[in-house]
């Protein structure tokens, strides 16, 4: 029955975005618009004791400048999490429009509105801020320290969050006799996710609303946040969602949206845009936490685990965002990938001046990844044994529960994608070849596996909603809350809907813009859940709208019911197959009948109360120029388990982008800071090295199709887990090529340099 | 402080036009707010991302980096111009659609730009050479396999060869 | 928008000079990829500009009267790339601004601004500085030549008197006959980078091939301005064509570099990276000299 599912329809948008007429938020901008400048704090932390504008006013082409002492003094939240009613599972309510406690270089103080861009920024630099300074504090750890300075009088200590793993009993366990001990701590950078369109949004006012267009993977929830920080009923405001050119969890947040819409207020409704300058998006939007992660595992001679150890050290930044969310997945993942039965974990999310970290393609696995991963290698290296062979061994088994997200391991995964990538890279031989290398230039295999789960049920809502609208013709249109930020779920949806329904993929019209006004609720793009999640709207939607037609159906066919069935767009008599009426035929009719007049639409909710889990692994292949502190990546395959594939060349296309993000994350990419000032030392695209088109081999991506139990169309998440193992794989790959565990990422030449240096290779 | 204005005569796209620019304005700038060829996308205005590439007489420039002042007596081509007149697709706006080398299709108009002036030389080229010469593009959706893929089946297309 | 106060848009060589001397405060914008970075960034925020972008007839290489290389300061990186001048003669040098930033920035940036910056990542200038060119300045007075090495003054200033413009970079027929180079740029990607440091070492060797008559080396990146390293050459001049050389040679620049410690590289790397690109230049200009390591 499934028609348009699990086949490679072309993107329902490819058409307009290889004509170039596809429209982004700032091609929908009025000419009219007024356009800001952000004023950023130029020190890490402090008061600011006052603002002179005198200068910046004078400026030619100045409408008016805003200040930290002007803005509502109402704290506000800006993670992209669906709201919780119940106040203790709230986010975090910490920063103002504007703030006069600044907390990072590049907090906002102050907002310059012009006529033109120029004055905008010409003003921008006039504007005199003077602060009170307070010490401030980058590293993690140090921020925990008793003397810190502390950055929210709401968390002392800095720690927004500590939450524990207690299995078993890891102290007793731990003196088994005959252990071998194996211990690691492994080190992730700040970066940043590095969509091509920053962030741009714009505001105005109609009928006493504020009306906002924002580039935002999460529409609705930007409503609500905009609504709270303007202290202003959420109806209130309306936002609007055109294509955006890309998000990877940075536009998961209310980023400029409320200050937008208040500055709307403030000028009598006019035009006003805020558009980030790249410089903007890399300090000021959100970034990937930071994680620290120390890991001891005791082991037995025949590898099993007697106890294992973890603590990790989430580097929040300045404000709460997505705050522990993402330490507290990553940790999640440890108990489970290796499972062992005294498990103590303690994992910290905590504040410093950096910039907020928020989510980010992965939420949290690619930095536990980075350390598991690491670490199961130095474990198969302590134990002399083969990598994958020693993974076999000791990870998670088909048939696998966890007791709290009840999610099932229903297949043996892990093990068939690892036969896949071993196939696809040539690992056996491969590992054998470069055995025992000598020599400035040595090449090494490596893999690594990735554990990741869909969605956010049981931690928050989980719901999708669905409108259908029949047009004359029979086509459909199909509107769901979740939305296309460029991984194409539109596709993915026309497909399911076509399938749903039961007519041809090309009668569903999906409409792709998201107004809260119009659009049905759905809480947006994160945690790879919109396929996942959406199919389950779409589909009972679907069966909805069938239901509606073949009723009218019975009216203009005097067939029963159980007789009758929509395929293919075309209603047919099951009996003896014969196709009675095309669907359009019976929308007309429908539509325009003057016995029984009737708009056919349908319109339902699904809260889903599942999960499921989506698991592969990396191969990476390397070759190590000694001397020249350089690795170069040869060769690198991701296989997946994301269930059936309902698009196989977007999905493929996905794990691509995916791949990518994950080799800069282990290559090359990296925020940098001054020690001595707090101050971004490189952000902007020629000093933060995202790869170029010269740093990658060919990229291949290979699935496993097990079908998800729980999913009305078998699938799962697909569009994060991409990004979480080829880091680890190539660290595991250069261990095997030089002998060096390199426990920081990204392993850049400055990383490299003193290993190869401590370990005698230079 | 009075702005300074300049005339601009130049061809867009096939079309002799003449604008009246700010000298302050670039190449981008004039081409989406007076043109409005919102192609012609804005990503960085540093030269480093390569979304607002244009071709300028047979040659790629991000067009961020260009004073629209220099555009006068020049010939400048955008994505816009590659459709026929009956609105059909150029073999490489095609051939980006067919091998899913489009996600969120920002770094799109100029991608296909930089495939146009290195289709239009007849050359044939090898992987590594379509790689640098396609290395002033930066997206972060396709890990670049996509396009690479789109191009290399249009060149060997156009050269009346199979991939 | 770019913040600036004024154009000036020269229509000819003269023409520039006459902007430079009535506008004294105007900035120089050749192809505009560093300059226009800058006055956006704030730095050279409403300033005058006077651009030389028009000027044609600064474009294009050539052989002159006394048979040195001339480029025209206006000449863009891929343009040079490709000219079968350069690549007959000098094919080092179209390979490395063949490394400048990826190709529309190639497309834009000219070696002109490329060296008048005074930048000392600047692809160019290693290999210029390595096979001692000439620059060609143009006054009021008339034409002013003079060593790269003196044309370079300290980080970002160079020797433009207010009246003149660049208007050529000339490679004397004594630096490139028979003389063949290899260029390293060593950065952090392969694409969209400056060089972390780069390094041109260019050879001639004796008729047998088997020793250096001379070898010359330049950095960019090891000190505020690019630079030769003399120490080095020495260490190779007329020494057999050798593995052996090639260290003595690698070994010795430590004595003429001194790169400094930033957030983009700590001394030490670059010491380290330095001379294990001494070696590797050399060893590559021998072979493309028709040498083999003995």
């Amino acid at each position: 029955m499934s028609k348009s599912v699990g086949r490679s329809m072309i993107r329902v948008d490819a058409f307009d975005k290889a004509a170039g007429r596809a429209q982004y938020t700032d091609d929908l901008c009025g000419r009219n618009a007024l356009v800001t400048r952000l004023v950023h704090s130029t020190i890490a932390h402090g008061m600011v004791q006052s603002i002179d504008t005198a200068e910046a006013e004078k400026v030619p082409g100045v409408v008016k400048i805003f200040t930290c002492f002007d803005v509502p003094d109402i704290p506000f939240p800006t993670a992209g999490h669906p709201w919780s009613t119940d106040p203790h599972h709230q986010d975090v309510a910490d920063r103002l429009l504007l703030n006069r406690h600044v907390r990072y270089y590049g907090d906002e103080v102050a907002v310059v509105v012009a006529e033109d861009e120029v004055a905008a920024a010409r003003a921008a630099r006039l504007v005199k801020v003077e602060y009170e300074e307070l010490p401030f504090v980058l590293d993690v750890q140090k921020a925990m320290e008793p003397d810190a300075p502390q950055l929210h009088e709401a968390y002392p200590g800095n720690v927004l969050a500590h939450t524990t793993i207690r299995n078993g009993d890891y102290e007793t366990a731990s003196k088994e006799p005959g252990l071998l001990k194996v211990e690691g701590w492994y080190d992730t950078p700040t970066v940043q996710h590095c969509h091509i369109e920053n962030h741009v949004c714009t505001a105005s006012m109609e009928g006493g609303r504020i009306m906002v267009t924002s580039s935002t993977q999460i529409p609705h929830i930007v409503r609500r946040v905009c609504g709270q920080a303007l202290g202003i009923p959420w109806g209130k405001v309306r936002i609007v969602k055109p294509y955006i050119g890309g998000g990877f969890g940075n536009k998961q947040d209310a980023l400029y949206e409320p200050l937008c819409a208040w500055l709307t207020t403030q000028l009598g409704g006019r035009l006003v845009k805020i558009d980030c300058q790249r410089e903007e998006t890399f300090v000021s939007n959100r970034v990937r936490h930071a994680i620290r992660t120390h890991i001891i595992s005791w082991v037995r001679p025949d590898g099993t685990f007697a106890a294992r150890k973890i603590e990790c050290f989430s580097n929040q930044g300045a404000y709460a965002s997505h705050g522990h969310g993402i330490v507290a997945k990553g940790m999640g993942a440890f108990p489970q990938l290796y499972p062992c039965p005294n498990v103590e974990g303690d994992a910290w999310t905590v504040f410093t001046n950096k910039p907020a970290a928020g989510a980010m393609r992965g939420y949290g696995i690619p930095q536990a990844m980075w350390a598991g991963e690491s670490h199961l290698d130095d474990v198969a290296r302590a134990l002399g044994r083969d990598p994958v062979e020693y993974r076999r061994q000791v990870v998670m088994p088909k048939g696998y529960v966890d007791g709290f997200s009840k999610n099932e391991n229903y297949y043996d995964t892990f093990r068939q994608v690892m036969d896949k990538g071993m196939e696809a890279i040539g690992y056996a031989e491969k590992r054998k070849r470069y055995e025992n290398q000598t020599g400035p230039v040595r090449r090494g295999v490596g893999m690594a596996l990735f554990w990741y789960n869909t969605a956010v049920w049981p931690i928050s809502l989980e719901s999708s909603s669905c409108r259908m609208v029949l047009n004359q013709d029979g086509s459909v249109q199909v509107q769901a809350g979740e939305t296309e930020i460029g991984q194409g779920c539109d596709t993915a949806y026309a497909q399911m809907a076509a399938d749903a329904i039961g007519i041809p993929f090309e009668d569903v019209h999906i409409v792709s813009t998201q107004d809260t006004d119009v659009t049905p609720f759905g809480t947006g793009a994160y945690a790879s859940r919109q396929t996942y999640i959406g199919g389950f709207s779409l589909r009972q939607t679907g069966e909805l709208l069938k239901e509606r037609i073949l009723k009218y159906a019975v009216e203009l066919t005097r067939q029963m019911r159980e007789n009758l069935d929509l395929v293919d767009g075309k209603i047919v008599r099951t009996t003896d197959g014969r196709a009675l009426m095309t669907l359009g035929e019976l929308a007309t009719e429908a539509l325009y009948s003057l016995e029984h007049s009737q708009h056919i639409t349908a319109e339902s909710t699904y809260q889903i109360k599942n999960n499921a889990y989506s698991f592969g692994c990396t191969f990476a292949e390397v070759e190590v120029d000694i001397p020249m502190c350089q690795v170069k990546l040869l060769n690198i395959v991701n296989v997946h388990d994301c269930g059936t594939l309902i698009n196989p060349a977007l999905a493929e296309a996905q794990v691509h982008g995916g791949m990518s993000m994950g080799i800069g994350y282990g290559l090359s990419e990296q925020l940098l800071f001054d020690e001595k000032t707090g101050k971004p030392l490189n952000n902007n695209l020629l000093d933060y090295k995202l790869s170029t088109f010269m740093d990658h081999p060919h990229l291949q991506a290979l699935f496993v199709e097990n079908p998800e139990p729980t999913s009305p169309y078998g699938t799962k998440a697909l569009g994060e887990p991409p990004a979480c193992s080829p880091a680890p794989a190539i660290r595991n790959a250069v261990l095997q090529a030089t002998g060096v565990a390199v426990n920081n990422a990204p392993m850049t030449p400055h990383v490299l340099f003193p290993a190869f240096r401590e370990a005698g290779l230079l | 402080m009075s702005i300074q204005y300049k005339l601009v005569r130049c061809n867009i796209n096939g079309r002799d036009v003449e604008q009246m620019v700010d000298v302050r304005a670039s190449l981008t700038d004039m081409l989406r707010n007076d043109f409005r060829l919102t192609s012609v996308k804005k990503g960085c205005e540093v030269g480093e991302c390569g979304a607002c590439n244009v071709i300028i007489d047979g040659e790629c420039f991000n067009s961020c980096l260009y004073l629209a002042a220099w555009a006068d007596g020049k010939r400048i081509r955008t994505l816009e111009s590659l459709m026929g007149p009956g609105g059909e697709l150029s073999d490489i706006q095609q051939a980006f659609i067919d091998e899913a080398a489009i996600q969120c299709g920002f770094c799109t108009p100029g991608f296909i730009m930089t495939a146009v002036e290195i289709l239009e030389s007849g050359k044939e080229y090898t992987d590594d050479e379509l790689r640098k010469l396609l290395s002033g593009h930066l997206c972060r959706c396709t890990g670049y396999e996509n396009i690479l893929r789109a191009v290399k089946k249009t060149m060997y297309k156009r050269l009346g060869r199979e991939m | 928008m770019y913040d600036l106060k004024a154009l000036y848009e020269a229509q000819s060589v003269q023409d520039a000079v006459r902007l430079r001397l009535e506008h004294p405060e105007a900035q120089i914008l050749a192809g505009g990829t560093d300059v226009l970075v800058q006055m956006r960034e704030g730095k050279r925020a409403g300033k005058e500009l006077i651009s030389i972008y028009g000027l044609d007839e600064l474009r294009g290489v050539s052989i002159d009267g006394e048979e040195n290389i001339r480029i025209g300061s206006l000449t863009s990186f891929s343009h040079i790339t490709r000219d079968p001048v350069i690549q007959k003669y000098i094919n080092v040098l179209g390979e490395a601004v063949d490394m400048v930033g990826g190709p529309q920035i190639r497309n834009a940036g000219t070696i002109g601004g490329n060296t008048c910056n005074g930048v000392t990542s600047a692809d160019s200038a290693s290999t210029l500085f390595a096979w001692d060119a000439v620059v060609e300045l143009t006054g009021e007075k008339g034409v002013r030549r003079l060593p790269i090495q003196e044309f370079y003054i300290s980080a970002g200033k160079v020797d433009i008197c207010p009246d003149e413009i660049q208007t050529a970079i000339l490679l004397p027929k004594a630096s490139y006959e028979n003389c063949f180079g290899h260029y390293i740029k060593y950065a952090m990607r392969s694409a969209m980078d400056i060089a972390t440091t780069g390094c041109s070492v260019n050879v001639v060797l004796s008729g047998d091939k088997k020793t250096i008559e001379r070898a010359r080396i330049a950095y960019g990146v090891a000190g505020p301005v690019p630079m030769r390293a003399a120490h080095a050459e020495e260490a190779a001049q007329g020494r057999p064509a050798s593995q052996e050389t090639a260290d003595a040679f690698a070994a010795a620049v430590l004595e003429d570099i001194h790169p400094r410690d930033s957030w983009r590289a700590s001394k030490a790397f670059r010491e380290h990276i330095a001379v294990e690109l001494a070696k590797r230049g050399l060893m590559e200009s021998i072979r493309l000299a028709g040498g083999e390591l003995a």
